[in-house]
Order: C-alpha cells, then sequence, then structure tokens
C-alpha cells in the first residue's frame, strides 16, 4: 500500500511556520516573564492567554509547564498507565525556584495550522541543564539525516534511544502517551471561528485528525505514533511530524520540539530560526558545513 | 613537661610549651588543647610538627601548670579568647599564627577565629572534635524547627553523647568524681575506652575538676542565646569517625558560617592526638602549608566542602567498566552522595562521559583507559590511584563481558579471554586495592559484580557461570581474610538487568547471523524484564552504606537462589535448558 504523498503548497509550510515561530515567541515571552515563586499552572495560563491575544483559535493541546524535576518526569508524573495518558503531565501547583530547569511545551492553531513546541530554560543557572541542552544538538542532526537515509521511523527512534545510552541520559520521551518520539500534525479546515472545542486540555479538531490518521495508517501499513515500536518500523511517512526527544539526567529533564517536513525523498526542519538553534550558534557549538546540509 | 616560659594573662599566669625555633618563612603552630587535658596531651603531635615549624602550646586557665581563676565566670569564652590571645602575642608577634585545636581547645578558638579580638592574628584553622557552641544552637534550632522526626532523631542522637554536658551543670557533680579517684583511673579508662594509651598526667585531677567550669560557664548560656559567627578565614575540620562525645552531623550547617571549609576524617576514637599523631601532624601540615601559598593536594581538594554535605563527600570511589551500564550508574549513584569518583574502561570516551556527568552532580571525577584483562593495566591503573588519589573508599569491580554457547563449542581462547576479564580482572583488583586500604588504614569496601548466573548452572552459559561463581567465592574467603582490618566485602548478584552486555555477547558455536539473531531476542527479553542498571546502583550504594555483604537484584536472583540452595535436583534440571533460545 503506498504511502501518503506529501499534500502540503508552499503555502501551507509558510503558514505552518509562522504559527511555529509564534508557539516560540510565546515560549520566549513568557520565559522572560518568569519568576521564582510562580506556579506552573500560572505559567500555562499565561501562555495560554499569549496564545489568545495573538490570534490562535484552536490547540493540539493547551500550554503545559513543568518546574524543577517534574522536568524529568520523576515522580508520579513518571508513571506509564493508561498507555501514558497520565493527569500528572497537567500543570501543577509546583513553584518555580532559583537554579530549577523548567519545560514550557504549547501547541497551538491558527487558521488551520498547527505547530508543537517545546522549550526549556532556567532562572539563574543549573550546569546539568546547560549540558542537556548542548547535547540536544546531536539528536537534530540524527534525526532528519536518518529520515533523509529512509530509515524506517522504529529504527530512528531506535538510534535515537542508543545515543541516549551513550549520553547516559534517559529517554524520558517515552512516558509520553504510546511513548512517542514524534507525531503527526494535519492542517485543520480554517472555518474562521475564534476559538474551538477542548476536552481534557487537548484540542478535539486536531485529536481527530490523529485518529483518523491512526485509522487510515493501520490500513495503509503506518503510523502516526512514531515510536520505537514495530508499529513504526516502516519508511518514513510524508507529512509534518512535531518531534519531541526528551531527554532526563537525575532530576533534570531538557527537550525541543520542532515540526520536521518529510517528502517523498527527502526531509528538513521546518525552520532553522527556532531559540535552540539560535542557542547552539551563540554556543559555538553549530558545525560550519551545516548552511549547506540545510540548503 | 616543664614551661618554656609563663605569660601573663590579667591577673593569671599561663605555662607555655615550645617546640623547635622560631625562623623567618617558617609558619608559626599554636596547639590549644581540650578537656580534661592539658598541652601534655599534644607531645607527640608537638615533636613531629616541629621538624618543620614552630610549634607553641599552652595549657588553659585551671589545667596543667597555669593558674586557677577563683570564680566560674572566669571560665567565660572571652576571657580563654583573651588567653590564646597572649599566649601568640608573646610568642608570635610578628607573623599571624596556624591554630590547631581539640576539644573544648576547638571550641573556644571558634570564638577566637569568629570575633574582633584576635583579628589579623590567625592564618588558619584546624578543628578537632569540638565544634562553635552557638553554631550547635543553631544546629539544633533549626532541625527541631524542621519538623522532620528524622532530624529531631539526630539531635537526641547528639545529645545523648553529650550527656555529661548536663551532667557537669550539677552542684559538685564534676569535681567531686574527679577527686574521688576517675584521677587515677582516667589512663586506664582511657585504655579500655578508648583504646588509647595516654600517661598519667601529674595534674590530673586539676585537669579534671577545675575544668568542668568550662561547661558551667559557657553552655547553657550560649545554647539558649546563639549569635551567628562566621568567618572567612580558611578553616579545616577534622573529624573523629568513633567519636563517643560528637556527631558529624553537628557540622551539617557548617559552610553557611565558613566559606573557606575543609572537611576530612580520621578513622578513630575522640582523642587523635594520642592515637594518629602522625596523621593528625600530616593533615595539619598539608593545610598550613596550601595557607602558606603551597599547592591544594589532591587529598585537601576532595575534602573541600562547598554547601549541603552529602553521605559520601570526601570518599573516593573506583568503578571498573564505569563507562556504561551498571558501571556508569553505579558511579552515578556514587557521585550523587558527594563521592569523588574514577571510572575505569577499556573505552576511554566512554569512561570520560561518566566522568563528565558525575562532575555535573558538583563532584572531581576522573576517566582512565584499563583493559581489565591485562595484568599490567591494571597495575598501573591501581598505582596510578594510589599515587594521584591515596587509597581509595570504595572498589567497584565491575567490568565484565558475556559469552554464550556450549562448552564443546566454547574455545580454549574464548574461554582464556573471559577468565582473564571476568575472574582475574577481580583478583587483581581486589588484591591490589585492598592492600592499599590495610596500608592507608582504611575502613573501605570491596564490592565484585557478580551475577544470579553464578548460582544457577546453565548450558548455555557455561564460561560466564563459573566465572561469576569463582568472583562469589573468591568475594566469600576474601570477606573472611578482611574482617580483622574492617575492610567490608560486598558480592552483588543481580537478575537479568538490560545493559549493553546482551548485545555485545558473543554467541559461540553459530553463524554471524544466527548471533544477531541471538542478542536482538536477549534485548527484547531483557528489554521486557526491565530490570534497569539503577536498580544494581542502588544496591550496590546500599550495600556500602549499610555494611550489607551480599545483595542479590532482581526477584529472579532470589527465587534462582532459592532453587539453588533448596531445590538443588530442579537446578539441575534448569540447567539443561538453553536459555540462550
Amino acid at each position: 500500500m503506498p504511502a501518503p504523498a506529501l499534500t502540503f503548497t508552499a503555502a501551507d509550510l509558510d503558514g505552518f511556520r509562522e504559527v511555529q515561530r509564534l508557539a516560540y515567541r510565546c515560549a520566549e515571552t513568557i520565559a522572560a516573564e518568569m519568576e521564582p515563586g510562580m506556579t506552573e499552572r500560572e505559567v500555562a495560563a499565561r501562555m495560554k492567554d499569549f496564545l489568545m491575544s495573538e490570534g490562535a483559535d484552536d490547540c493540539f493541546h493547551q500550554p503545559f509547564a513543568w518546574f524543577g524535576d517534574r522536568t524529568a518526569f520523576r515522580g508520579f508524573i513518571g508513571f506509564k498507565h493508561l498507555a501514558g495518558f497520565n493527569p500528572a503531565f497537567y500543570p501543577s501547583n509546583r513553584r518555580l525556584e532559583r537554579n530549577m530547569p523548567f519545560i514550557l511545551d504549547c501547541a497551538p492553531t491558527r487558521n488551520g495550522h498547527t505547530a508543537d513546541i517545546g522549550y526549556c530554560g532556567v532562572v539563574g543557572e543549573n550546569r546539568a541543564l546547560d549540558r542537556l541542552m548542548d547535547d540536544l544538538m546531536e539528536y537534530r542532526f540524527l534525526i532528519v539525516d536518518l529520515v533523509r537515509q529512509r530509515q524506517s521511523l522504529a529504527e530512528v527512534s531506535q538510534a535515537v534511544d542508543r545515543l541516549c545510552l551513550k549520553h547516559g541520559y534517559e529517554p524520558r520521551h517515552k512516558a509520553y502517551p504510546f511513548e512517542v518520539l514524534a507525531h503527526r500534525v494535519e492542517k485543520l479546515q480554517d472555518d474562521g471561528r475564534p476559538q474551538h472545542l477542548s476536552l481534557a486540555r487537548f484540542g478535539v479538531r486536531n485529536v481527530t485528525e490523529l485518529l483518523k490518521d491512526r485509522v487510515r495508517g493501520a490500513r495503509e501499513g503506518w503510523s502516526p505514533l512514531w515510536n520505537s515500536k514495530a508499529g513504526s518500523d516502516h519508511a518514513p511517512t510524508p507529512g509534518l511530524w512535531a518531534v519531541e526527544p526528551h531527554l532526563g539526567f537525575r532530576g533534570v529533564g531538557a527537550k525541543w520540539e520542532e515540526l520536521l517536513v518529510i517528502t517523498e525523498d527527502d526531509a528538513f526542519w521546518l525552520d532553522d530560526d527556532v531559540p535552540q538553534v539560535r542557542r547552539w550558534k551563540e554556543r559555538g557549538l553549530w558545525p560550519a558545513d551545516t548552511a549547506r546540509k540545510a540548503a | 613537661m616543664n614551661p618554656s616560659e609563663t605569660v601573663q594573662s590579667g591577673d593569671l599566669s599561663l605555662a607555655v610549651y615550645t617546640w623547635g625555633t622560631p625562623a623567618p618563612g617558617k609558619p608559626n603552630v599554636v596547639l590549644v588543647h581540650g578537656y580534661p587535658d592539658a598541652a601534655s596531651v599534644w607531645t607527640r603531635t608537638a615533636e613531629i610538627l616541629a621538624e618543620r615549624y614552630y610549634v607553641i602550646a599552652y595549657d588553659v586557665r585551671g589545667a596543667g601548670r597555669s593558674d586557677v581563676p577563683d570564680h566560674t565566670k572566669a571560665f567565660e569564652l572571652e576571657h580563654l579568647v583573651e588567653d590564646l590571645a597572649q599566649v601568640v602575642e608573646a610568642t608570635s608577634p610578628d607573623q599571624p599564627v596556624h591554630l590547631v585545636c581539640h576539644d573544648w581547645g576547638s571550641i573556644q578558638s571558634w570564638e577566637a577565629v569568629t570575633t574582633d579580638r584576635m583579628a589579623g592574628r590567625i592564618a588558619s584553622y584546624t578543628s578537632i572534635s569540638g565544634p562553635s557552641i552557638d553554631h550547635a544552637a543553631y544546629w539544633i534550632m533549626s532541625r527541631l524547627r524542621s519538623g522532620s522526626t528524622q532530624e529531631m532523631a539526630t539531635v537526641a542522637r547528639q545529645l545523648s553523647h553529650s550527656w555529661y554536658i548536663g551532667a557537669f551543670q550539677l552542684p559538685l557533680f564534676g569535681p567531686a568524681i574527679w577527686k574521688l579517684g576517675m584521677d587515677k583511673l582516667w589512663p586506664s579508662i582511657l585504655s579500655k575506652v578508648e583504646g588509647v594509651q595516654a600517661e598519667a598526667s601529674p595534674t590530673q585531677t586539676k585537669d579534671g575538676s577545675i575544668g568542668v567550669n568550662l561547661y558551667r560557664a559557657n553552655f547553657v548560656q550560649r545554647l539558649l542565646k546563639p549569635q551567628e559567627r562566621r568567618t572567612d578565614l580558611p578553616v579545616q575540620v577534622i573529624v573523629a569517625k568513633r567519636d563517643r562525645f560528637m556527631l558529624p552531623e553537628v557540622l551539617d550547617d557548617l559552610p553557611q558560617w565558613v566559606p573557606n571549609l575543609w572537611q576530612r576524617e580520621i578513622d578513630a576514637g575522640h582523642w587523635v592526638q594520642i592515637s594518629h599523631p602522625e596523621r593528625v601532624a600530616a593533615m595539619a601540615s598539608e593545610f598550613i602549608d596550601f595557607v602558606a601559598g603551597g599547592a591544594e593536594t589532591t587529598a585537601l581538594r576532595r575534602a573541600r566542602r562547598r554547601g549541603v554535605r552529602k553521605p559520601m563527600t570526601g570518599k573516593l570511589v573506583v568503578v571498573t567498566g564505569g563507562g556504561a551500564g551498571i558501571g556508569r550508574e553505579t558511579l552515578l549513584a556514587f557521585a550523587e552522595q558527594g563521592a569523588a569518583v574514577v571510572a575505569a574502561d577499556i573505552d576511554l570516551a566512554a569512561a570520560e562521559r561518566s566522568a563528565e556527568l558525575a562532575r555535573l552532580l558538583d563532584v572531581e571525577a576522573y576517566a582512565r583507559q584499563v583493559d581489565v584483562g591485562s595484568t599490567e593495566q591494571v597495575e598501573a591503573f591501581a598505582q596510578w590511584v594510589e599515587s594521584e588519589l591515596g587509597a581509595p573508599d570504595v572498589v567497584v569491580n565491575n567490568a565484565g563481558i558475556g559469552l554464550s554457547g556450549k562448552m564443546l563449542d566454547t574455545s580454549v581462547a574464548d574461554w582464556d579471554k573471559l577468565l582473564r576479564v571476568n575472574l582475574w580482572s577481580v583478583i587483581l583488583g581486589s588484591k591490589l586495592f585492598a592492600q592499599q586500604m590495610v596500608d592507608a588504614g582504611k575502613r573501605g569496601h570491596i564490592v565484585n559484580v557478580a551475577s544470579a548466573a553464578a548460582f544457577s548452572p546453565n548450558k548455555a552459559l557455561p564460561a560466564y557461570s563459573t566465572t561469576k561463581a569463582a568472583v562469589l567465592m573468591l568475594s566469600d574467603c576474601l570477606r573472611g581474610e578482611l574482617a580483622e582490618k574492617h575492610i567490608r566485602v560486598v558480592s552483588v548478584c543481580p537478575g537479568f538487568v538490560d545493559t549493553g552486555i546482551t548485545t555485545a555477547t558473543r554467541f559461540v558455536g553459530v553463524s554471524a547471523d544466527e548471533q544477531d539473531k541471538r542478542r536482538a531476542q536477549a534485548k527484547k527479553a531483557y528489554g521486557r524484564r526491565n530490570l534497569k542498571p539503577d536498580a544494581v546502583a542502588r544496591a550496590i550504594l546500599d550495600a556500602v552504606t549499610n555494611d550489607k555483604p551480599e545483595v542479590l537484584v532482581g526477584a529472579e536472583a532470589h527465587v534462582l537462589r532459592f532453587v539453588s540452595r533448596f531445590l538443588p535436583a530442579l537446578s539441575r534440571r534448569m540447567a539443561r535448558l538453553d536459555l540462550a533460545k
């Protein structure tokens, strides 16, 4: 059964890129406002307000914020019951302290285009977090390189697992529902309404698309949930994937999340102008020859 | 012992003793004794220190040949500080002194280093078994306020070690016991209870009975109304591990008052300067030389205390096969508890990565490339550890490889390699490092990682199981041998742990394709079992912390041990199943 071809136009990709930039602008703006004493709930609510005021009309999920060892999904948040649907993921009353790592994760939809991003930081300093964020660069190259080589998505995910093992990190994205490294994102109809229904903090329209993909994928031999298991043992499926490697070291977790565009014979990150790439460039980690590669 | 001079402090004259001669550029060291001692308690230590320094000791007011004040208030800390100031003024007018103090001498010197009277007159402070009363009061208050039962229990434990302080507040009690014969008994009490051989002091009756006033004049007052006492001076605290009168936990909050702090341990009772004068002199010299502008030795660097003290702070842990799997997790588990760690691995990059991760946990970490199958390399490694870092406190002989296949398919070369890596390395590692611990008088731990395979015969793992069984027996014998040296041997028998060893195991007697298949199968089965290396690491840490001789990790290890002990026929039956299929 043939996998779907990439149906998005250049204009569509521009729309997705715009909303991904909005999502990262949201994370950066709120992160700059964060102060010790704020709770995860307060920060998540600020992110939601920001996105609404910038014209977001729906979401894949409402904003998440994790502080301290919750970034590494330690404790109750790490339990994997119900295939990983764990209410402890939802923003809690944990208060931010100095030098405590945090992760912000939001997935707004605007005019039918959805992004899903992850952003981490700290008020103060945290050497373990810095190291994790530096090392996260290798994963960004690894994933896109292996997809370009047309390795199966399960093999790519297993390669990520092996890199975690080499680095001495836990692959904490295994705590996400269905242990996903990535999930698919589809374009929604732009119906002009200012707001759409969310259930249990997940956008109904986006989750419905995911379910439709699941049914269609079962028929065609692919899965919209990309993990290390047999269900992902298929060639890279053209389309948009929100990829989210999430690393944990003792009580500190870090991640980024970006949209990966997979075409019939190529793959590329939707946007290189994202905070983590800018950070790697600032720190002199970004390899010199990638300009050619990315082009 | 006759005083070399007397120094006047107020209307009292103090007996001062000196060793060596002062010279420009030579540091001056002042020794302050505790209760119920006199300056003579320092004799041996002073003689050693005098080889390099000008050494001064004096009898604290009321003790030895110094005058006795006529009222209790004269024993208040400010007068004791004044005495010290006068002695320093008289004996070292041109340069600040290095203080080395024990017990009450240390308590009163905390007052000297944290108040203004002697500002600029003290260069460094080595404190043994005597905390600041004010610090102790804050320590008690913060624990009682924490509401944690565990913290309160620690306070109760310390108070039970300080029973005599309460008793000394009673009228008559303290002086009376000294006058009623305790003075004569004191040397034999020290020898029986503390195991130290002290000469009878001619002034023992006076030292014991008059000195009770030190407690009466200061304790209650300070404990009830403590003041914040801080100092920027370099301070080295030496903890006597088996001190009956003080718990090291009392020093937990010290960095909050003392930013320049080093903390070290001696495995000894309260009177370290009598039982271990060489060690005390060596530690004092190391610190004095460093403060005087010398290099910070590795031992000192490890003793540096910043922030919260953790249970393993100051300890050195060596892990072979520290670059991955159980080894890396064990290394990190000890690092998380504050230990300095050394990762030895055949893969240097992997060892360096482990060390780097350990450094993220704020400890010193080192990586060395070692092929544990090579005698020369293990010997060179042990040598390096001893000369660069000193004898380790914990050695985890963990490096090992897997080999699966029937006995008749296993070649001599395969046997040879497996025996070297899995068994010979443990023999060497145990022997060399145990010797270092014995030489250094350390009560360390040797941890040997065996396997549940050590007691579970199976036709698919003859060579591997044989090496692990030998490791188990070796550890049992060594435990017996080292018991009298107080060095503990721990054997660890994990069940099916999901590590890199499953994908690196060689399967002999099968084709390359079949080997790949079996590796994948093993990886999958172990993955399903989901017993992680950090479970083994936690078990090892627990065994070392709680002195357990043997740990089994995973339910299967317990079941297999039970079967091997109580159902040997079943065990033999199970040996016929091919585990690798």
